[in-house]
C-alpha cells in the first residue's frame, strides 16, 4: 500500500513511480508501433482507438450514470456525417468541423436525454433504439447526406499536411483518443462525474443532496454523445467513405457489448473492451484462414453446409456471441474484473 | 433558545388515493433546537419529511424556511436553501467510498464544471484546488464522526451502523441549517446509540444546526428533544415539551395501549 500524503494524490492520474514508468512505456510503445508494423495493423490500431472513444463515452452514460442507450450508432453517424458535410460544403477546417459535429451530436444527446427523465430501463432502451434507427432513416433518404449511396470523406488536411495513409492518420487518432480518455477519467474523479455516479447509485439521495437530476441526466447524455460524435468524425476518415448502412442498429448493440465486456463503470475497462472487441470483430472475419489442423476449412465447410452459401459470417457472429456470454457469466465486471483479480493475485502471491 | 422561528409547517396535508397520509399537521422549529416527531409505524412521519424536502408535493399547506415559502420546490432547490436529510432505509451511493459519498454532500458548494473537471492536470489547476479544499472540509466531518477506518472503503461493504453514520456525515457535508434525521438510531446497538446522541448534541451545539428528528427510541427522543410532536394516522395528537408529550394520555394509548407508561417500557 502506498501512503498518501495529500489530497491531490486522491485524484492524481499517476500517483506512483511504478505507474509513471508504465505510462512512459505505453507512450513509447504507441510511438514506435507504427514504424514497426504492417499497414493492416496500423489500420486496426486506428479502428481500436476510435472504438475506445465510443466505449468510454457510452460507459459514461451506461456505466457511470446508469442510463441505457441502444441508439449510439445515431450519434456516431451524426459525428461522421457532420464532420464530412461541414468540410465538404462549408470548407470548415478539420478540427473545427470535428468538434462542431461532436457538439451537434451532444445537442441531440441532450434532446434524447429529456425523455430519459421519465423513462427507465427497457422503456429508455426502446426510446433510444428508435432514435438510432430514425437517424439512419433520415440520412438514407435525404440527398444532402448522399442518400443510400453515401458520401466520400474529403481530403484530410491538418497543419498543411495531407493525411492520406493509415500511418499518418495514426498520429492524429491516437493523441485524440489519449486526450478523450484522460479527460473522461478526470471528469469521473471530480464534481460532475461524482454526480453522475450518485444518480446511478441512488437518484433520490442525489437530488436531496442538491444534484439537479434533470440537468445531470441530460448532461450525461450530451457528454456521451459528444464522445461518440468525435469518434464518428474520425471514423469517416478511417473508412474514407460512409453510407447509412454503416451506422445500423447492430452497431449500437456492438457498442454496448464493448462496454459490458470491457467493464461497466470503468475507464480502463472501456479501453480494454474497445481494443479486444475490435480485434475480435476484425479477426473473426478471417477465421477460415486459420490453417491450424484444418480448423478454418472445417468451419467453412460446416458453415456452407448448414448456414450460408458463402463464407463464414455466421460462424464469426456465433463465436463473438459466445465470447460475450462466457465473459459476462464468469466475470460480470468484464475484462476489468479480470484485470483486478490478476492484480490482487500478484500482490498477494504466494498466498 | 433564541426564539427565532427558523422553519415552520402550516396545515400540511397530503393524501394518496383515498388514504390521508398527513392531515393538517402544523409545527414551528426554533433556530438551534431539536424537534422530534414521534408516532407509531405508518403514522405519516416520513411522509412529512418527503413533503419538506420536495420528494412529495403536498395537497395543501405551507412550508416556510427562513421566512421564505419552499412548498413544492424541487428537491435539489430545497437542498440549496440549506436543508439536508438522512433516510430511514439507507440511501447511500453504495459503489463510492465514504470520502466520495461525503464529497457528494459538498456538491452544491463546489464549482467545478465539465471542462475544468475534465482537463485538470496539476495541483494548481482549478478543479484540483476545488477538490483539495473540499476534501479538507470533509476530512473534518470524518474526524468528527470517527469514520477514519471507513474513509477509503466502499460504503456498500460497511456495517449497517457505520453506513448510518456515513449518511449522517453526508448530510453534514452539505452544511445545512436544518437537518432532517429519519430514524438515525435504527439498527444500532446501545453503545452506538450513546455515541449518536452525543454527536447529535455536538451537531446542535458546535455546528449550530437545527434538527428535525424522527425516532422510535423513546429514551433518546426524551433525552435530546427540545420539543416533540406526536402524530397518529396522519393527525397531530399533541405538541409540546418532552414531559408534556410523555404524559399525554393519547400518546400513551397510541404507543403502548392502555395502562402503561414510558418508564416501564424503557
Amino acid at each position: 500500500m502506498d501512503m498518501k500524503r495529500d489530497y491531490y494524490e486522491d485524484i492524481q492520474l499517476l500517483d506512483s513511480k511504478v505507474l509513471w514508468f508504465w505510462f512512459i512505456m505505453l507512450i513509447a510503445a504507441l510511438g514506435v508501433f507504427p514504424f514497426l508494423s504492417p499497414n493492416y495493423y496500423i489500420y486496426m490500431a486506428n479502428y481500436m482507438a476510435i472504438n475506445v472513444i465510443v466505449t468510454v463515452g457510452l460507459n459514461i452514460l451506461v456505466g457511470y450514470t446508469g442510463q441505457i442507450s441502444l441508439g449510439h450508432a445515431g450519434f456516431f453517424a451524426i459525428g461522421a456525417y457532420g464532420t464530412v458535410l461541414l468540410m465538404s460544403y462549408l470548407h470548415v477546417p478539420f478540427f473545427l468541423a470535428l468538434v462542431a459535429a461532436a457538439f451537434i451530436a451532444a445537442f441531440f444527446g441532450f434532446v434524447l436525454g429529456l425523455p430519459a427523465l421519465r423513462l427507465e430501463g427497457p422503456y429508455l432502451a426502446i426510446a433510444t433504439l428508435g432514435f438510432g434507427m430514425a437517424i439512419t432513416q433520415v440520412i438514407g433518404r435525404w440527398q444532402v447526406f448522399g442518400g443510400r449511396m453515401g458520401m466520400e470523406a474529403p481530403p484530410l488536411t491538418l497543419f498543411g499536411v495531407n493525411l492520406e495513409t493509415d500511418f499518418q492518420r495514426y498520429f492524429l487518432i491516437i493523441p485524440v483518443t489519449f486526450f478523450m480518455t484522460w479527460a473522461a477519467r478526470n471528469l469521473m474523479k471530480t464534481r460532475v462525474g461524482r454526480a453522475f455516479i450518485a444518480i446511478r447509485d441512488s437518484d433520490i439521495a442525489a437530488e436531496t443532496m442538491g444534484v439537479n437530476l434533470t440537468l445531470y441526466k441530460t448532461l450525461s447524455f450530451a457528454v456521451s454523445a459528444f464522445y461518440t460524435g468525435i469518434a464518428g468524425g474520425l471514423f469517416a476518415f478511417l473508412l474514407g467513405f460512409i453510407n447509412p448502412s454503416t451506422f445500423n442498429f447492430f452497431l449500437s448493440i456492438y457498442f454496448l457489448a464493448f462496454v459490458i465486456v470491457g467493464g461497466i463503470g470503468s475507464i480502463f475497462g472501456s479501453i480494454m473492451g474497445g481494443v479486444v472487441m475490435t480485434f475480435l470483430l476484425l479477426e473473426l472475419d478471417k477465421i477460415q484462414e486459420i490453417s491450424f489442423l484444418g480448423i478454418g476449412q472445417m468451419l467453412a465447410a460446416f458453415s456452407e453446409r448448414w448456414m450460408t452459401l458463402v463464407g463464414l459470417p455466421n460462424i464469426a457472429s456465433i463465436i463473438f456471441g459466445l465470447i460475450i456470454i462466457l465473459l459476462v457469466v464468469f466475470e460480470p465486471l468484464g475484462l476489468y474484473g479480470f484485470w483486478i483479480r490478476t492484480k490482487i493475485y500478484w500482490k498477494t502471491w504466494p498466498f | 433558545m433564541a426564539g427565532d422561528i427558523l422553519f415552520s409547517v402550516d396545515e400540511l396535508s397530503i393524501s394518496f388515493g383515498g388514504l390521508v397520509a398527513v392531515d393538517r399537521v402544523s409545527f414551528n422549529l426554533e433556530k438551534g433546537a431539536i424537534f422530534s416527531i414521534i408516532g407509531p409505524n405508518g403514522a405519516g412521519k416520513t411522509t412529512i419529511f418527503n413533503c419538506i424536502n420536495g420528494l412529495y408535493k403536498p395537497d395543501s399547506g405551507v412550508i416556510t424556511f427562513k421566512g421564505e415559502e419552499i412548498t413544492g420546490l424541487a428537491p435539489h432547490r430545497i437542498a440549496r436553501k440549506g436543508i439536508a436529510r438522512t433516510f430511514q432505509n439507507i440511501e447511500l451511493f453504495a459503489n463510492m467510498t465514504t470520502m466520495e459519498n461525503l464529497m457528494l454532500g459538498r456538491h452544491i458548494h463546489m464549482k467545478t464544471g465539465i471542462w475544468t473537471g475534465a482537463t485538470f492536470f496539476r495541483r494548481g489547476s482549478r478543479a484540483a484546488q476545488d477538490e483539495i479544499r473540499h476534501r479538507e472540509r470533509v476530512e473534518r466531518i470524518i474526524d468528527l464522526l470517527d469514520l477514519q477506518a471507513a474513509r477509503n472503503q466502499f460504503v456498500g461493504a460497511l456495517p449497517y451502523g457505520t453506513q448510518k453514520l456515513v449518511e449522517l456525515g453526508r448530510a453534514l457535508a452539505l452544511e445545512p441549517e436544518l437537518l432532517l434525521l429519519d430514524e438515525p438510531s435504527a439498527g444500532m446497538n446501545s453503545e452506538e446509540k450513546q455515541d449518536l446522541i452525543f454527536w447529535i448534541k455536538d451537531i446542535q451545539d458546535e455546528l449550530g444546526m437545527s434538527i428535525l428528528l424522527i425516532e422510535h427510541d423513546m429514551k433518546m427522543v426524551m433525552d435530546i428533544s427540545d420539543r416533540i410532536l406526536a402524530i397518529n394516522f396522519g393527525k397531530p395528537i399533541v405538541e409540546g415539551l418532552p414531559e408534556e408529550v410523555q404524559k399525554h394520555p393519547e400518546v400513551l394509548k397510541a404507543y403502548l395501549g392502555e395502562d402503561e407508561s414510558f418508564d416501564s417500557a424503557a
